[in-house]
């Protein structure tokens, strides 16, 4: 990496003057004195309050803050809560749902991206109107993907009713409203949200491979299926790790969704747990608690995202 | 790349394999396509009904009388907890708060950017990785000392307004919200112009400094007007996301008059006074919606652009 600044003393007047030099060693500090403020914003802000977060949840804080450590309680109580299944604590209950959303969710969306990615790059007539209608829910809130499937579930008025109407009446689908089904419900409204981005992630990978592969091995007597599976998945790779990571962060950050579409579940049964931080920090004065959650979705996307980040920003020698 | 399914040509009755494999292929296509529709339109035919059509009618069945009453209802009078004045003002709460949030993140990113590719200094990647790694962590993780700190400011402004009559926007909601997104979208706007900025030649930047020019004049002259269509993704990407979001502003704006759109919307659809009035419950989801539809057909190839940077690239 070449130091630009050096050419600016190279500029004729340099050293002249003490002023001139007192100015172009401004100009040489200012690049720096402009990103600082941002650099300042996201240490303090970020890794500040992180830190900040850390040492409430080692606290006895109830309503309000408290600054008298008191040890690992809050994590004691989530540990031992963790095992509790009968009848499930809110943190069991929590973190067993992001498991099945988390898994269901980032399985689905790949599988429905991939296929329906495949499927367009079959030379399709009217693929410019289709792809857009794929791809319109991510730019929705997930409070309106809420409303909308909310309305859509609901028993007595969305899709069970209109097959009843149509004479299917021995049709039956309240899961929205039934405590060990509601997730599901949850995991359909965001499969239908992201989804058609991963298909646009695969569709650009796709575009991208080289086509003078495809004809060799075509040339070689290769199936279509045989195709897909032994070449074009397994290069591919690259945009399966992308898009996992997206989809890995979305899971664990989801919060609106649930909020929205099952207002938490019948007796909090669709929580996840950043539900659960929310709830325990602002309603339930619980705020240790909440902490020591929010620490520990913290630490499970850290886990995921710092070695992606580290081979992402190593891959380029410069 | 572009495979066309199998090429043999049997013939199977007169119709060939081929054609039955393109019929399948668009009925499936034309099957999903049903499924991400479905909920928009289920969505906006139900605001045009009126209360009776949605309780005797089929929820796929088109308005017969079609009518404005709900989205007009939604607008001035629906009630978001005990205000019944419509969602009217949250909107404009929801346009007062992204505007400055998206055009303050975006000239920093764009800053940010230019001197992480063109001023490198030792440690630049450190400190873009730092930058970079704040996108990602679940905001729950900073809510609590962000809402603590807000909560200080709020009473240091009314001290400041007692003090000189004018409390400088802190304590108001609008402005914290602000910040907020501010400072939590730094991360992205600035992956967004580091990258593209990193396709810039820098031999330009190196000219420019030959000649003479400043770090500012090289920013104005060279970079911006080069920046345009980064500039679009990124504006793109932030209104999108502040527009959407619901955590910080159901965790700093909750409750009061300075609730923004998304907050108001979940209170419309849970207010439970009297009878629950779907269709307005509807058209005020779609009022919601309608910014970033909007934006999503007008600039939809800049959106997509948008989240896969966001996605993809470190």
């Amino acid at each position: 990496m070449t130091t630009v600044t050096t050419q600016i003393k190279l500029t004729p007047e340099h050293g002249a003057r003490p002023d001139v030099s007192m100015r172009s060693r401004l100009q040489d500090a200012l690049p720096k004195i402009v990103l600082a403020p941002s650099f300042a914003i996201t240490i303090v802000f970020v890794y500040g309050f992180i830190l900040w977060t850390v040492y409430l949840s080692f606290t006895n804080s109830k309503t309000f803050p408290s600054y008298t450590l008191t040890g690992p309680r809050a994590y004691q109580r989530l540990w031992r809560w963790t095992f509790e299944s009968d009848p499930p604590s809110s943190w069991y209950t929590s973190i067993t749902n992001m498991g099945i959303f988390g898994f269901l969710y980032i399985f689905i969306c790949l599988a429905l991206g991939l296929f329906l990615a495949i499927l367009l790059d079959q030379k399709i007539r009217g693929e410019g109107v289709l792809r857009p209608i794929y791809l319109y829910p991510m730019a929705l809130s997930f409070i309106v993907t809420g409303v909308a499937w909310k309305w859509f579930l609901d028993p007595g008025l969305g899709l069970e009713q209109t097959l009843h109407q149509w004479g299917w009446t021995s049709f039956h689908f309240d899961w929205i409203k039934n405590k060990d089904f509601v997730i599901y419900t949850v995991v359909i409204a965001g499969v239908w949200q992201a989804s058609g981005f991963i298909m646009a992630m695969f569709l650009a990978g796709l575009r991208g491979i080289d086509g003078e592969i495809m004809k060799a091995a075509q040339i070689d007597g290769a199936t279509t299926f045989q195709l897909y599976r032994r070449i074009v998945i397994p290069l591919l790779r690259p945009v399966f790790l992308s898009a996992f990571i997206v989809l890995a962060h979305l899971a664990i950050k989801s919060y609106d969704l649930v909020v929205a579409l099952t207002s938490g579940g019948p007796g909090g049964s669709a929580w996840l747990p950043s539900n659960f931080m929310y709830e325990y920090t602002f309603k339930r004065n619980e705020m240790a608690v909440g902490s020591a959650s929010a620490v520990i979705m913290l630490m499970t996307i850290t886990a995921i995202i710092v070695p992606y980040l580290y081979s992402e920003l190593r891959e380029r020698p410069r | 790349m572009s495979v066309i399914a199998t090429p043999a040509r049997q013939s199977t009755g007169g119709i060939s394999a081929r054609t039955v494999n393109r019929i399948v292929i668009y009925g499936l296509l034309a099957l999903f396509a049903l499924f991400y529709l479905m909920p928009l339109f289920v969505m906006l035919v139900t605001s045009f009904k009126t209360m009776d059509e949605i309780q005797n009618g089929n929820m796929l069945a088109l308005p017969q009388a079609p009518t404005f009453e709900p989205w007009l209802k939604a607008w001035g009078e629906a009630c978001v907890g005990l205000t019944c004045a419509g969602i009217k003002g949250y909107f404009w709460n929801s346009i007062k708060m992204v505007v400055p949030a998206v055009l303050i993140s975006t000239l920093l990113g764009a800053l940010n950017g230019y001197v992480l590719t063109k001023w490198r200094f030792r440690g630049h990647t450190l400190v873009f990785g730092l930058m970079l790694f704040a996108c990602f962590i679940p905001f729950q993780s900073v809510l609590l000392p962000m809402a603590t700190i807000l909560g200080s400011l709020g009473r240091f402004g009314v001290t400041l307004r007692n003090a000189t009559g004018l409390s400088f926007g802190l304590g108001n909601p609008t402005v914290n919200l602000v910040f907020v997104h501010v400072v939590y979208g730094l991360g992205f706007t600035t992956l967004f112009f580091r990258n593209y900025y990193e396709a810039f030649p820098t031999e330009l930047v190196k000219a420019a400094q030959v000649d003479g020019a400043s770090f500012f004049q090289i920013f104005r002259r060279i970079m911006l007007p080069n920046s345009m269509p980064i500039f679009v993704v990124t504006v793109i990407y932030q209104f999108t996301n502040i527009w959407n979001d619901f955590l910080f502003a159901s965790a700093y704006a909750g409750t009061g008059d300075a609730m923004p759109m998304t907050v108001a919307l979940n209170n419309v659809v849970n207010t439970s006074t009297g009878v629950v009035e779907y269709n307005v419950n509807m058209a005020a989801a779609m009022i919601a919606a309608l910014p970033t539809l909007l934006v999503y057909v007008v600039a939809g190839r800049y959106f997509v652009r948008g989240l896969m940077a966001g996605a993809v690239k470190g």
